[in-house]
């Protein structure tokens, strides 16, 4: 070892001298167009580590079909695990802000660090793109030139099973979800277009959380006899949610309806006590869509798994910054006409074509679903380019 | 509400309260007993209900699963409270609860690392997976009488442990007064290691037999770490009686503080508290 020059010594700095032949053009090239820096903050521990994987893989995967380049431009990526901690939101959008010089910041999971960040890029004026948190505020109230988002609004597809449940001729519905913002609105949504159908809600109920001990709830449906119940529930609690429902023996008599997260993720272990339910999302499996057949081919060579909802957003977070990359000749400086092209721009995304609504959240079509078999079956168009009302948002 | 509705929320009260029973009998012994501030018991749970996922499918049966996760419980506690329980006895609190943190930290990341961070549901055995139809709409699910079944059993069993055989005497005496214990001549290390064993077995086997209700999930043990301390302060510290009295007391408020004061039914539990405390600031139940 001490010899100073063994073999792959040899080896290296003869790659290296190689590289230094061959690759000058390259680097003078490069010098007139840096890379463009994405920020990505996302959640890469925690329980919500399988969704910011996703985001990430649809994001690099869009990337990678354009030849490694978004827009024309080189990409370098710099990552921050957010760890779905809204605590540690602030500093960690302002690490990838003020030390990386980020030029477009991308994320996150969880509403509460989501919001976070929209302070953060509002303060900043950094180009924001949330690739999946709901909450309604970031596309509302907090709206901004630069801060875009390419999922939905909490109150979008709980809007949509509002109108779902007045055609089937539901009349009286109690509702169930967690006491918390993103809870809440999707009730809000809901009971927006239900009532307007001539709907009523017999019963808001909310339990605290992440509570899941739903029995007491489960017997007082059974007391108040409704002809539907709409919920909204995620992750380990739609889980237990829908298994308790159907225990309680209510799955035959009282059907229940929710936001599409009540079975996105979790059919494994819903089992069959998810068989036949009923939600609606801007996603869907069984899409008649040329991309999504494209979309999904290209992602399960890639990654050897199937992509989910969230890989869809990822995709299409990049596809968005590409738009307006590619509208400005790759030079991002040009702030105001970068936004202007993401504006107007038509993605074209494995969910169907959609456009931005002048709050910047997609105007897109949301999909009634039922579960058949372990797969959210897409069963119709339930509302047809459904904008969220952006209410608060001046822009 | 009517009288059917009462009694059925009755029951679900009732069998709340025996859950959360069966899972802070384990904290109160330790806590009561050790003197140790255990922030893992939680963790505990959360093994037991993951050993009773991964063993199921596994095994293909809930019942083996639960066996082989007692005794793989049990040899957990046993190796945790040799190797690093042992050496705080006689350390203030604050290092107790600083490895107990520690420790919730090591097992959600190592079930991250063995299990995933998915969520799992664990499948009711055949025997058990029928309901009884309570009311015209609603029916209850066999397994979670049975869940209550066996807490009661458990109850009773820990009773007469404690308070009818040499074992108990020798916990009850070591728990008052350590070193008079010592002097007897009996192997009190190997006391406290037992009841510290049983401690993590009692949590683990709650979480066993709620996995096919709850559904096994990260961060499952956070959510019934903090209601268990309630629970262990409400009936008295190391008091197992204290304990099912607190955990039935909770499991009323906590069901009927949700369906008639929807709006605070996060609060009804803590207000509980802090009214028994002013009562009775040593928890309802004081020693053993």
């Amino acid at each position: 070892m001490r010899n100073g020059y063994n073999r792959r010594n040899f080896l290296l700095s003869g790659f290296g001298v190689a590289a230094g032949l061959v690759l000058p053009s390259a680097p003078l090239f490069a010098q007139g167009a840096k890379k463009v820096r994405v920020g990505l903050m996302l959640p890469y521990t925690g329980t919500y580590a399988a969704l910011g994987n996703a985001i990430t893989n649809g994001f690099k995967l869009a990337v990678e079909q354009g030849g490694g380049k978004l827009g024309g431009r080189e990409i370098e990526y710099f990552t921050v695990d957010d760890e779905s901690d809204a605590a540690k939101a602030p500093e960690n959008a302002n690490k990838l802000i003020k030390r990386d010089n980020v030029d477009v910041l991308v994320g996150t999971v969880h509403s509460g660090v989501a919001l976070a960040m929209t302070r953060v890029a509002r303060e900043t004026k950094t180009l924001l793109i949330v690739p999946n948190a709901g909450a309604d505020e970031i596309t509302g109230p907090l709206c901004a030139p630069n801060i875009f988002r390419t999922s939905f609004s909490a109150w979008q597809p709980a809007y949509a099973m509002g109108n779902v449940m007045a055609e089937k001729k539901h009349k009286n519905v109690v509702t169930l979800s967690w006491k918390y913002s993103f809870g809440e609105q999707s009730v809000a949504g809901f009971k927006e277009a239900f009532e307007k159908a001539g709907g009523k809600i017999v019963k808001e109920m909310y339990l605290p959380f992440p509570n899941v001990e739903f029995q007491p709830y489960l017997t007082e449906i059974a007391a108040l006899k409704p002809d539907a119940v709409f919920v909204f529930f995620a992750g380990g609690g739609a889980v237990k949610f829908v298994k308790d429902y159907d225990a309680a023996g209510l799955k035959k008599t009282i059907p229940l309806y929710g936001s599409g997260f009540l079975t996105d993720g979790t059919l494994e272990a819903q089992g069959a006590s998810a068989e036949g339910l009923l939600t609606t999302l801007h996603y869907a499996d069984g899409l008649d869509i040329p991309k999504d057949k494209e979309f999904r081919a290209a992602y399960a060579s890639a990654f050897k798994m199937q992509p989910d909802v969230y890989a869809v957003q990822g995709y299409d977070s990049a596809q968005l910054l590409a738009a307006g990359v590619a509208a400005v000749g790759g030079d991002v400086s040009k702030r105001a006409e970068l936004i202007k092209a993401m504006e107007a721009a038509t993605i074209d995304s494995p969910r169907g074509k959609f456009t931005l609504s002048k709050a910047h959240n997609p105007v897109q079509d949301i999909y009634l679903r039922k579960v058949e078999g372990k797969e959210n079956k897409v069963v119709s168009v339930a509302a047809k380019a459904l904008a969220d009302p952006a209410r608060g948002c001046r822009m | 509400m009517d009288f059917t509705t009462f009694l059925i929320q009755l029951l679900n009260a009732l069998q709340y309260g025996l859950l959360l029973f069966l899972v802070a009998s384990g904290l109160t012994l330790i806590f009561g007993i050790m003197g140790i501030i255990n922030l893992a018991h939680g963790s505990f749970y959360m093994m037991g209900a993951y050993i009773a996922f991964s063993l199921t499918s596994l095994t293909g049966n809930l019942l083996t699963a639960v066996v082989l996760g007692i005794a793989l419980a049990a040899a957990i506690g046993f190796l945790l409270e040799w190797a690093l329980f042992s050496k705080l006895y006689k350390r203030d609190h604050l290092d107790q609860v600083l490895l107990t943190y520690g420790l919730i930290l090591m097992f959600e990341e190592v079930r991250s690392v063995i299990v995933g961070d998915d969520v799992h549901g664990v499948a009711i055995p055949q025997l058990l997976s029928a309901s009884v139809q309570l009311s015209e709409t609603l029916s209850y699910p066999v397994y979670r009488l049975f869940i209550s079944a066996v807490c009661i059993a458990l109850a009773v069993a820990m009773y007469w442990l404690i308070r009818h055989t040499r074992l108990g005497m020798m916990i009850r005496a070591g728990s008052s007064n350590r070193e008079m214990v010592q002097s007897l001549g009996i192997d009190i290390d190997l006391v406290y290691r037992l009841v510290f064993a049983l401690g993590v077995t009692l949590a683990a086997f709650a979480g066993m037999l709620a996995a096919p209700v709850s559904s096994v999930y990260p961060g499952m043990g956070n959510q019934v770490l903090i209601i268990c301390f309630v629970v262990v302060v409400i009936g008295g510290v190391g008091s197992i009686w204290g304990a099912l009295v607190a955990a039935l007391l909770i499991g009323l408020a906590d069901t009927f503080g949700k369906v008639i004061f929807p709006e605070y039914a996060g609060l009804i539990v803590y207000l509980l508290m802090a009214a028994v405390l002013l009562w009775r600031p040593e928890g309802i139940f004081r020693r053993i």
